[in-house]
């Protein structure tokens, strides 16, 4: 029963940081219809400036210091894209998917050159070693910490979007940008913050990633797919079928990938967003837009 | 009476197709102009130049004065230009009071829509009681009667006060008692304001139009008074003429 249970958390926490990477790419894809595929080098990014931040400053608290820094910078890195490039491919998703693909790659090699192709590790602050034990499973620190970064943050954007002016802004935007714009709202305006808001989970998605394994330049590779499926299987835009589907997905990943092994469970979770789609074409949770139709 | 929209040599073409050809369309301070033609006129394409939504190929739109053309949608409503869409256009996923508050964004300070229901804004109060939503304030819009949709497309514009309102279709799709309802409350809103009205209800239309201007093939075909306008033999043969005189040659041939 433990194991199972060790298993259940461990999906979890994976779950956790695909909510937060598919947060992002849910957000620009449902508002402005941008498949961003340099949405996984901005985790790349977010994982480099734990480990840059953990050479600067000591290990106990360097992650403290990288989870803004890296939103931060991260937001940034997707504003400039947004600005710069994606900007004049609105209402071109071929052209987008293309170009961002393009830059997913320069941005690799930049890394590459940068930290070198071999593998780097930030340091796991030592208050983060160890767990807790419940009913005879071991929960790790490192993984309960990531589960509450990442429900903190999704309350923190939760709030955002139903209690403040420009999250309800962004709301009106995703629904209707002609009517939000005759409204008298500033399209492009919103556009830039929902960008930089996306941009910046990635990077905190980067930070996490580095207390779970090492860091490369191709690790944003490795989540982008998993997060497209969360972002499919949740519905466009929406909050609450991401969540339901990134800890679906985590937790079903990790419980085959115990029984079975590690294709047979990725295998079997496409075939299970497959079947999702088959019946709820829309994603688990669904609205009625005239922007995406 | 002074110019409050000044339309010129205007041209929109989409696809080689010219949607609005030299159209000339001039409407004063406090009129209510309204604006009838087959579909395919172009009705809705000048308002969608008109409010930003839509670039011409050529011409003028000026705005009391100012160029309304290359403007971005949200500073042409600030400059006071307000419009409803053909389908009644709302949030969907937002309650009646947040859409409101939504469209009177930019009229009022940024904590006004942090506020809950109890305190919002006098301009918001208003207009829920204008377009009598008030029971309705905190259900979502998609959960409205295609009427009530309509009304509170219209309330979104009141908060916005603007200066000129340009209503596309505001009465398709209702009931008898809707329309009456819609036409009492557009009367008393153009009390105030310049309107511009695409509608095809011939009741309505001479209840409230002073002024009509039939639109055919992308430019104004005619212009006057509902009276003038029914009398003129080019809008009868426009509006069901030529089908009308095929079908008849075809009968006797």
């Amino acid at each position: 029963m433990d194991i199972y249970l060790s298993q259940v958390f461990t999906g979890l926490s994976i779950g956790s940081v695909l909510l937060l990477i598919a947060l992002g790419l849910t957000f620009t894809f449902g508002q402005m219809g941008v498949i961003n595929l340099a949405h996984g080098e901005l985790i790349m990014a977010g994982a480099y400036t734990a480990y840059m931040v953990g050479g600067v400053f000591g290990e106990s608290v360097s992650l403290l210091v990288a989870l803004p820094v890296a939103f931060a910078l991260a937001g940034t890195m997707g504003l400039v894209l947004e600005r710069v490039l994606i900007r004049r491919l609105y209402g071109r998703p071929l052209d987008t998917l293309l170009v961002t693909w393009g830059v997913s790659l320069l941005l690799q090699q930049v890394a590459r050159d940068i930290f070198g192709a071999p593998n780097v590790n930030a340091k796991a602050p030592e208050w983060l070693g160890g767990g807790v034990v419940v009913a005879g499973a071991t929960l790790p620190y490192a993984r309960l910490f990531i589960i509450a970064l990442v429900a903190l943050s999704v309350t923190g954007i939760w709030l955002y979007m139903t209690r403040l002016p420009q999250g309800r802004r962004m709301r009106a935007v995703m629904q209707n940008r002609q009517l939000a714009a005759v409204s008298g709202i500033a399209t492009q305006a919103v556009d830039q913050r929902t960008f930089f808001i996306g941009s910046g989970l990635a990077g905190m998605a980067g930070v996490a990633l580095t207390l779970l394994g090492p860091i490369g330049p191709s690790l944003g590779t490795a989540y982008i797919v998993d997060a497209f499926l969360v972002v499919v299987a949740g519905g466009l835009g929406q909050l609450r079928g991401a969540v339901f589907a990134a800890i679906g997905l985590g937790v079903i990943q990790s419980l085959v990938e115990f029984k079975t092994q590690a294709s047979l469970a990725k295998v079997l979770c496409f075939v299970a967003v497959v079947a999702l789609l088959q019946v709820r074409p829309q994603g688990l949770v669904s609205v009625r837009s005239r922007a995406l139709t | 009476m002074t110019t409050l929209l000044e339309v010129r040599d205007l041209e929109v073409v989409f696809d080689g197709f010219r949607a609005i050809d030299n159209l000339d369309l001039t409407v004063a301070e406090g009129e209510v102009r309204f604006l009838i033609g087959p579909n395919g006129a172009g009705k809705t394409t000048l308002i969608d130049v008109v409010t930003g939504l839509t670039s011409p190929a050529g011409g003028t739109v000026t705005f009391a004065g100012q160029s309304l053309l290359g403007l971005p949608e949200h500073k042409i409503v600030r400059l006071g230009v307000g419009r409803t869409f053909q389908t009644a256009s709302v949030f969907e996923q937002l309650t009646v009071v947040e859409n409101l508050d939504l469209a009177a964004n930019f009229r009022q300070p940024l904590r006004a829509l942090l506020r809950r229901r109890k305190g919002v804004s006098d301009a918001v109060d208003a207009a829920l009681t204008t377009v009598g939503l008030v029971d309705q304030a905190d259900r979502l819009a998609e959960v409205l009667s295609h009427g009530q949709k309509q009304w509170l497309e219209i309330g979104m514009l009141l908060v916005q006060d603007p200066h000129l309102l340009l209503l596309d279709e505001p009465v398709a799709g209702m009931s008898k008692e809707e329309r009456t309802r819609t036409g009492e409350l557009l009367h008393e809103i153009a009390r105030t304001r310049t309107v511009v009205v695409v509608e095809h209800d011939m009741e309505f239309l001479r209840r409230f139009a002073n002024c009509v201007t039939v639109m055919h093939e992308g430019s104004v075909l005619c212009e006057g008074t509902v009276a003038e306008v029914q009398a003129d033999e080019r809008v009868q043969e426009v509006y069901l003429g030529r089908s009308r005189d095929k079908r008849s040659t075809a009968e006797v041939g």
